[in-house]
Formats: C-alpha cells, structure tokens, sequence
C-alpha cells in the first residue's frame, strides 16, 4: 500500500472539504477501497475516515418512503425489518452480495461506489482506460465472458458488480449529498451511474469531494419482490447476470432490473410493457454488443426472466 | 537456532531472513516504504482485544489484522488472502463478525475486538471449538480460527433474526438448518474442504442434526 495520511471526519461538509483537496478519498466500510490500494490500483494520499458521522440510521422519510444513511451496514439494510417488508427486492440483493462478515463492514453509499471487477482493471501490468486514462483497454479482444454487453464504449466493457444498485434502480431511490461548500442536492438513481463513453474513469455523477449522506427509497409500490442471481457457484460470487423485479405492483407495470450487464444498473422502463420473458427481454437488450464471449448472456436473460416470472406467477 | 539480536529466532525469523540474503539488496518496494522512508505521521488508537485495554501508535496503512498479529502478538487470525476472499482473519468487532483484512486498525479506536484467542482457552476451551474438535472439523487448521469465529458471530445472526438469501419467508424468524448454515458460512473457504464436519460442529452447538 503506498504511504498515505488518515483523519476522522467530524461532520459531512467538513468530511467533503477535506475529501475535495486532491488525492484525498473517503474510506468507509473500507471493503472495496482497501482491497484496491492493496494492489495499488488505488493510490490516495489522505484518507478521511466518515464512520463516526452518525449516519448510521433508517428513518421514515416525509413521502412515505425510508432514508437510508450512507454509513448503515448492508447487513443492518438487509434486516430491517421495514425493508424485509416492503422493498424485499433490495433486501435478497443486499443478502446475495459478499459474505457474512463483508456485509456487516459494507456500506450503504461504498457499495454505490464499489469500482468493477473487470479482471484488467485489477492488474496494473495491463492496459486499461479506466485505471490509466488513455492506456488501451485490454478486455476488448480479451477476457470478456464476465463483461458488458450494453452500453459498452470503445474504451471500456466494465460491468457495475453491485446487486444492492440493481435494486435500487427497480425501487426508483434517489441518492442524497453534500458537497465541499455544504450544499445538498439529490440524484435519481437512474442518473448517478454513468456508460464508460470516453471516460470511462468517471463512473457517476459525484463531483469531487461529493459526500452521499443517504439514499432515499420512494414510498413502498407493493407486489411481489423477487431478486434473482445467476453466478458460477451457488454462494459468495459476483452476478454473471442478476434481475431485480417487482411483479404487480400496486399501480403501473411491472419493473425490471438487470446486474452484470452493463456499467450501471440496466433497466429499460419500456421494456416493462412487454408481456412475456421474451419481449421484455428483446426490448431490454435492444441494441447490445456483446462480445463473443460474453454473447451467453443474452438468452440467460430471457431465460432468467422467464424463471422469475414464473415463480412470482407461483407466489 | 543460535540467539542472534538477544532474541531466538523462530522458524519464520529464519524462513524471511534466508529469503533476504539470497535476494541481498533487492527488498520488495512495499518493504522499502515501510522501513526507510516512512512518510506517514503514525495515529494513535486505542482499543479492547479480548476485554484488555491495548494503546497503539500505528502507521495508518496498518490492518486491524497485522496489528492484531504483528503488534499485538496475536497471531491466531490468519492471513489467508488478505483480500476478503477466504475468511480466514475473522474476527469479532463489537460482537459483529468482519475481515480483519480489509479495515485499518486507526479505524477502531474505541471498539471491543474479539479474536479466537479471546473466545476459549486450551483448558477452557468455547463450546463451539469443542465441537470442531469432536467432529474434526479441519484438516490443517488453518482456516479453523475464521471458521470458529464465523461460526459463532453466525448463530447469533440467526438468533438476531438476520435473514440470508436461502430464506424462504424474509419475513419469518430464520432458522437454523443445513441450508441457511451453508449459505450463511460461504465467506469462509477451507482448502481441506472439511465442510460436511464444520456443518456437524455447527449443528452440535445449535442443537440441530444438519447432516
Ligand atoms: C470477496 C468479495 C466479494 C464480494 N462480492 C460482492 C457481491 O457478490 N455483490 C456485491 O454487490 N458486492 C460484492 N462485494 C463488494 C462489496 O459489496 C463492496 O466492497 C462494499 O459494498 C463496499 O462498501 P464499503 O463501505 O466497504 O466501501 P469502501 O471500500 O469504504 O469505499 C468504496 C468507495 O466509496 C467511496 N465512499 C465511501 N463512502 C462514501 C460516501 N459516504 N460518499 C462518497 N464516497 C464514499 C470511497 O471513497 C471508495 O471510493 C464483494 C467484495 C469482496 C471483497
Ligand atoms: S473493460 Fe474497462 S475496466 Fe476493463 S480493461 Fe477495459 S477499460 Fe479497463
């Protein structure tokens, strides 16, 4: 690990002045950030420690929903008992991701920002846009089977690896922040993860220093939650590909939300009209370019979907 | 082994100094940072490792497992990966199961860590590494002190009402059975797989056949 110099933060907007000076990062559950430096794949010089800001709490929110702290745990997330009951979808996302002991360090916002696992991007022998601007990206014409389909640039193939954002973006959250001068304002989820494009260094819509102070979940939409994870073994592995539903909700159509194929959480609210696996799968995935490698992924996401819509027509 | 600096070299000492003269003058870059420039102002942190009060002044880049290990001298927690893959530095912090791994010790201050070290004793030994003994549950042993850990950080989350992926109902109290313990143990791998006696052990201390 490269040397680097540590501070507790002693409020957000101070964290955020102090994570805006260059080189500066915020560590929290430290699960991602920390395997990364490892590797020196990530080489900040200061780190500021935001896990003693007291944003650690669920709240009800005005509009019905929950507000969720950027420190909560995934485990503390997963078990609560207001969003075991009424966003089951992100709950199964958050208990498929990690472990035991990871979910209980990882946090709300970190798992936001964790970075891809692109096999490249982890070996600084290798070229790769999105750790060195401007190198090359050795996944194109490479190993790719775990890689983009949509979406994807001539820079860059990365797949977000979150399942807690997939469900995030079916339930619609809103991501909260502050930034350096201590103003707030409010992503849409849909909004916060970027495509690679020519850049495929910035992955979101942050701005340096930027602090997420919560997320918020919009009041509960009913129906049947089902989070469905394909992966290499049963456990303790990333999604080759993973689907967030919600099946009749209260109102509108059904959601749709797709992991592991894309740089972001991918869902396709046109799509969601559609009346079987099929359609709905063929609108999702309009315009892919998958690899030929990766080109598996395409009927496993029919095929996914089918199973997932078969069980929620079962519940 | 002869005493060298006033103290006996252990089989380690022998195996990193061979390993240094035979590579005379070329030490890894990390070594290098960490022994000749150290930029780093240390940070002082205080915690409880197994109910004592412990004071460190530590380079920030220090894990919470090379302080346990290298620091403290508590050389249980093992060092398997050191990237969160295999469980193996399990530790207990304020009675929640973590990779001590993946966080810096200077993270800690003011917290209760618990290692195997502190759980039982040789004489005294936690009922959950009796079992693990009854059933052999390991072959090297060296995944045994995450395991344990893991294992028993892991029944109070079922007793908390924590859910797991192979819950059926997310809204029902979780139960104890092969399934959820198999799930809920994945983060620790063992390279013996010894698996089938870890599931018994921890059956044994549940009070469940998950056979
Ligand atoms: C072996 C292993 C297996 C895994 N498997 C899965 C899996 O199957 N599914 C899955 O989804 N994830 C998986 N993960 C990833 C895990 O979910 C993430 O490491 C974790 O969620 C990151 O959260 P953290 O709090 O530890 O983040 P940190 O490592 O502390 O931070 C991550 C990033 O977020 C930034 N950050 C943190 N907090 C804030 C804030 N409040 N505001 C702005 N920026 C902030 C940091 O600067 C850093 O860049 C796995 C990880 C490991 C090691
Ligand atoms: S796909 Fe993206 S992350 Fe992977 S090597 Fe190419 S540029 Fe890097």
């Amino acid at each position: 690990m490269k040397a680097f110099t540590y501070e507790r933060a002693t409020s957000p907007a101070a964290a955020a002045a102090a994570a805006a000076k260059p080189g500066a990062k915020f560590i929290a559950g430290g699960t991602n950030l920390l395997d990364l430096m490892k590797l020196q794949v990530e080489t900040p010089t200061h780190l500021v420690d935001v896990n003693r800001l007291g944003l650690d709490t669920i709240e009800a929110s005005g509009d019905g929903g929950l507000r969720i702290g950027a420190l909560v745990r995934n485990t503390a997330l997963a078990a609560d008992p207001r969003v075991r009951r009424d966003y089951g979808v992100l709950s199964r996302a958050l208990l498929s991701g990690a472990s035991g002991q990871l979910r209980n360090k990882a946090t709300t916002a970190g798992n936001l920002l964790q970075r891809t696992r692109c096999p490249y991007f982890y070996d600084t022998n290798q070229p790769c846009n999105k750790r060195k601007p401007g190198s090359g990206c050795a996944a194109i014409g490479g190993y790719s089977r775990a890689l983009a389909v949509i979406g994807t640039s001539a820079d860059c193939i990365a797949t977000h690896p979150s399942d807690m954002a997939v469900a995030m973006r079916a339930l619609d959250a809103t991501v909260e922040t502050v930034d350096a001068s201590g103003k707030s304002r409010a992503i849409p989820i849909a909004d916060f993860h970027r495509l690679p494009g020519n850049t495929p260094w910035i992955e979101t819509a942050l701005q340096p220093g930027e602090m997420i102070t919560s997320v918020t979940l919009p009041r509960p939409v009913g129906g049947t939650h089902i989070y469905r994870k394909v992966r290499d073994r049963a456990s303790y592995a990333f999604a080759t590909i993973s689907v967030a539903a919600v099946l009749r909700p209260d109102q509108g159509t059904p959601r749709f939300a797709f992991g592991g194929l894309a740089h972001k959480p991918w869902r396709v609210e046109a799509a969601e009209t559609q009346r079987d696996a099929k359609g709905i799968a063929a609108a999702a995935l309009a315009g892919a370019t998958p690899t030929a490698q990766n080109a598996y992924k395409i009927p496993l996401v029919e095929r996914t979907l089918a199973s997932v819509l078969a069980e929620g027509a079962a519940a | 082994m002869n005493d060298t600096h006033g103290f006996t070299l252990t089989r380690r000492g022998a195996l990193v100094g061979g390993a240094a003269a035979a590579s005379a003058g070329a030490l890894p870059a990390e070594a290098q940072t960490l022994t000749k420039e150290s930029p780093t102002p240390t940070v002082p942190v205080a915690f409880t490792v197994n109910g004592k009060r412990r004071e460190l002044d530590l380079d920030p880049r220090v894990t919470l497992l090379d302080a346990l290990r290298e620091h403290l001298h508590l050389i249980g927690s093992k060092k398997g990966c050191d990237h969160g893959q295999c469980g193996a530095c399990t530790v207990m912090v304020d009675g929640k199961r973590i990779n001590s791994c993946l966080t810096l010790a200077v993270m800690h201050d003011g917290d209760a860590i618990t290692t195997i070290e502190g759980l039982g004793t040789p004489d005294k030994l936690h009922p959950m590494q009796a079992a693990f003994v009854r059933h052999d549950g390991y072959q090297c042993g060296y995944c045994t002190p995450g395991q344990i850990m893991a294992s028993v950080a892991m029944l109070q989350e079922i007793k908390d009402g924590v859910p797991s992926y192979v819950s059926a109902d997310l809204t029902a109290k979780p139960r104890v059975d092969g399934q959820e313990v198999r799930e809920r143990m994945s983060g620790n791998i063992c390279r013996c797989a010894a698996y089938s006696n870890i599931v018994a052990a921890i059956g044994d201390v549940a009070g469940e056949d998950l056979a």
